[in-house]
């Protein structure tokens, strides 16, 4: 008998097969991504930043303090993004799960081997970007590297939760909600451009609860060398709680979808 | 019969989604090596069975055995024993006719080698050799359904379950189908199937039920349906929309066991239908069309339930 683990792997080989159709197309734009927003956000927009100080920025330019942003905010577009049209094809518009769920496989491993996918797109973006990044001059060392898991955990922060939700979907209305109330607000003010303490203090705790704030502590944490391990460990497990939330939910949805 | 020739047995079946009871209580068995049918109209709760049997829909209650074991706690294990052809097509159209077969063989976990070696059995098997690297997407609807019947087939089921097959193909694409599966009973596969085509039923399934409003109306072989529940030959009669209703109290003087008024043609049930004929004209009637036929399905159904199949 198959373990959870093994029927999975199944389905992951399912997506996997399905991607080496569109794969060249996604590395163009993981590439392109980085490349306009750290040149014209980075080193446009930064020389004017720059010129008024950096001492908001921790003492770095304004391309350095924004490349670990950006790095977590693409995480979380990766991870929506994986997490909500494809979703909804497989299961409505494909029927593809439908065809998975007839063989051994669960709902529950129909999930889990898409979020394996999701791991696998969110290393490769993220990896890319940190190469963009460096080519930007952006890296301040080596050990940028470490933030490659870090920004993967951040965009499977948003891939669990929002997987389990897009399941329960039968229009892809919902999700263009999700673009404009969650993923732009969040990419905007949650620390990605501009240090949160530059909001007003009233709206500062809200950015302190979203995911994307704890993925870009983390990530310019180690991109700036500033990182502490107890935030480090506030932060991780901020994040890993919604992971795992978003893990329980899914095997429920997908059961209740599936396995009407 | 020995206990493991029994392949799923059924006692009070049941599935409920909310307050609606799309299978009210069903009971049935089925055997190794038969083609087993389940005939009824739309909504009768054919799917909804057929979900539960392919153990993706757990039961609301009674008992559901499957190859001996239970289908909420070994979905998983009866599942691989199982090929499913799905009323909607389930295939990823944007990948190829050996692709999609491919997918479906790496879900069982069979070794690539050992698809390969099936995927060109079984394209021979359902005429598709030609089309093997061929993308889905532009495929006929009788192509893509005989896809999915060699991609049911890539496990070497036990059990195969076809929810309508044939629905939605034309005539030619239908009778492929038909053939297909008609061999693939001649070679001894074990075939369950839910039909609204009473023809389809008549022509593969050794037994079925018909099933209406979640129940069982009536279990046997076709020919023992049509015997039990019709005559052997049935006289239709077609008159001028503003005679119908005229003709059919007249047609009471003709000794039938039994007259249907449709909507657009009266149905009379005799022994013989020539015999019958004849004094329709003693009575002075004059149908537009007349036809003398054998019973059908068709005619179990309205039986059972005063409603056609296909309405």
């Amino acid at each position: 008998m198959a373990t959870s683990a093994v029927l999975a792997v199944r389905e992951f080989r399912f997506w996997l097969t399905d991607y080496r159709r569109t794969w060249r197309g996604t590395i163009y734009s993981s590439v392109l991504n980085p490349v306009l927003f750290l040149g014209a956000m980075g080193l446009g927009l930064g020389t004017l930043v720059n010129k008024h100080g950096t001492a908001h920025l921790g003492g770095v330019s304004y391309l350095v303090f924004l490349a670990p942003g950006l790095l977590a905010a693409t995480a979380m577009e990766t991870g929506i993004g994986e997490c909500t049209y494809p979703i909804l094809g497989s299961v409505k518009w494909n029927r593809t799960y439908q065809a998975a769920v007839a063989s051994p496989l669960r709902p529950g491993d129909v999930f889990h081997g898409h979020q394996l996918f999701v791991t696998m797109r969110l290393l490769m973006n993220c990896a890319i970007f940190l190469a963009v990044m460096a080519a930007f001059g952006a890296a301040r060392s080596p050990a940028v590297i470490a933030a490659l898991p870090t920004a993967v955990l951040t965009g499977l922060a948003f891939a669990a939760p929002v997987e389990a939700w897009a399941i329960t979907r039968n229009k892809d209305s919902g999700f263009a909600v999700v673009y404009r109330f969650v993923l732009i607000p969040l990419f905007l003010f949650s620390g990605t451009f501009f240090p949160v303490t530059q909001l007003p203090a009233w709206i500062r705790p809200v950015a302190y609860l979203t995911p994307l704030w704890h993925g870009v502590a983390l990530c310019r944490g180690i991109s700036l060398g500033t990182l502490t391990a107890g935030s480090a460990i506030l932060h991780v497990g901020y994040l890993t709680a919604f992971v795992a939330a978003g893990l329980l939910a899914g095997q429920r949805t997908y059961r209740r979808r599936l396995h009407a | 019969m020995p206990e493991s020739d029994i392949l799923v047995r059924a006692r009070g079946l049941t599935k409920r989604f909310g307050d609606f009871t799309a299978v009210d209580g069903i009971d049935f068995e089925l055997r190794r090596g038969e083609a087993f049918g389940f005939l009824g109209p739309n909504g009768a709760g054919k799917s909804s069975t057929m979900r539960m049997l392919g153990c993706v829909s757990p039961p609301s209650g009674g008992e559901l055995s499957i190859l001996g074991l239970d289908p909420v706690r070994d979905g998983s294990a009866i599942r691989a024993r199982l090929g499913v052809v799905p009323q909607e097509d389930t295939l990823d159209v944007e990948l190829t006719v050996q692709e999609n077969l491919l997918i479906y063989g790496r879900y069982f976990g069979l070794p690539r080698q050992l698809i390969r070696e099936r995927t060109a059995r079984l394209l021979d098997f359902v005429q598709l050799s030609d089309r093997a690297t061929d993308q889905v997407e532009p495929l006929s609807g009788g192509l893509k359904r005989r896809l999915t019947i060699a991609r049911s087939l890539i496990n070497e089921p036990d059990i195969l379950l076809l929810d309508e097959p044939t629905t939605g193909l034309d005539p030619q694409a239908r009778h492929v189908v038909w053939d297909r599966l008609f061999r693939l009973k001649q070679q001894g596969v074990t075939l369950i199937l839910t039909t609204h085509y009473m023809d389809e039923a008549e022509q593969l399934c050794d037994r079925l039920v018909v099933m209406d409003h979640g129940t069982i109306a009536a279990a046997g072989s076709p020919r023992q349906l049509i015997d039990t529940y019709s005559t052997a030959e049935v006289l239709e009669l077609r008159f001028d929309p503003s005679t119908h209703e005229q003709a059919a109290e007249k047609l009471a003087a003709v000794p039938a066991e039994r007259m249907e008024v449709l909507a657009d043609r009266i149905l009379l049930y005799i022994p013989n239908g020539d015999a019958a004929l004849a004094s329709t004209h003693d009575l002075g009637l004059d149908p537009v069309t007349s036809l003398v036929r054998r019973s059908t399905l068709e005619d179990v159904f309205l039986r059972l339930t005063g409603r056609r199949l296909e309405d």
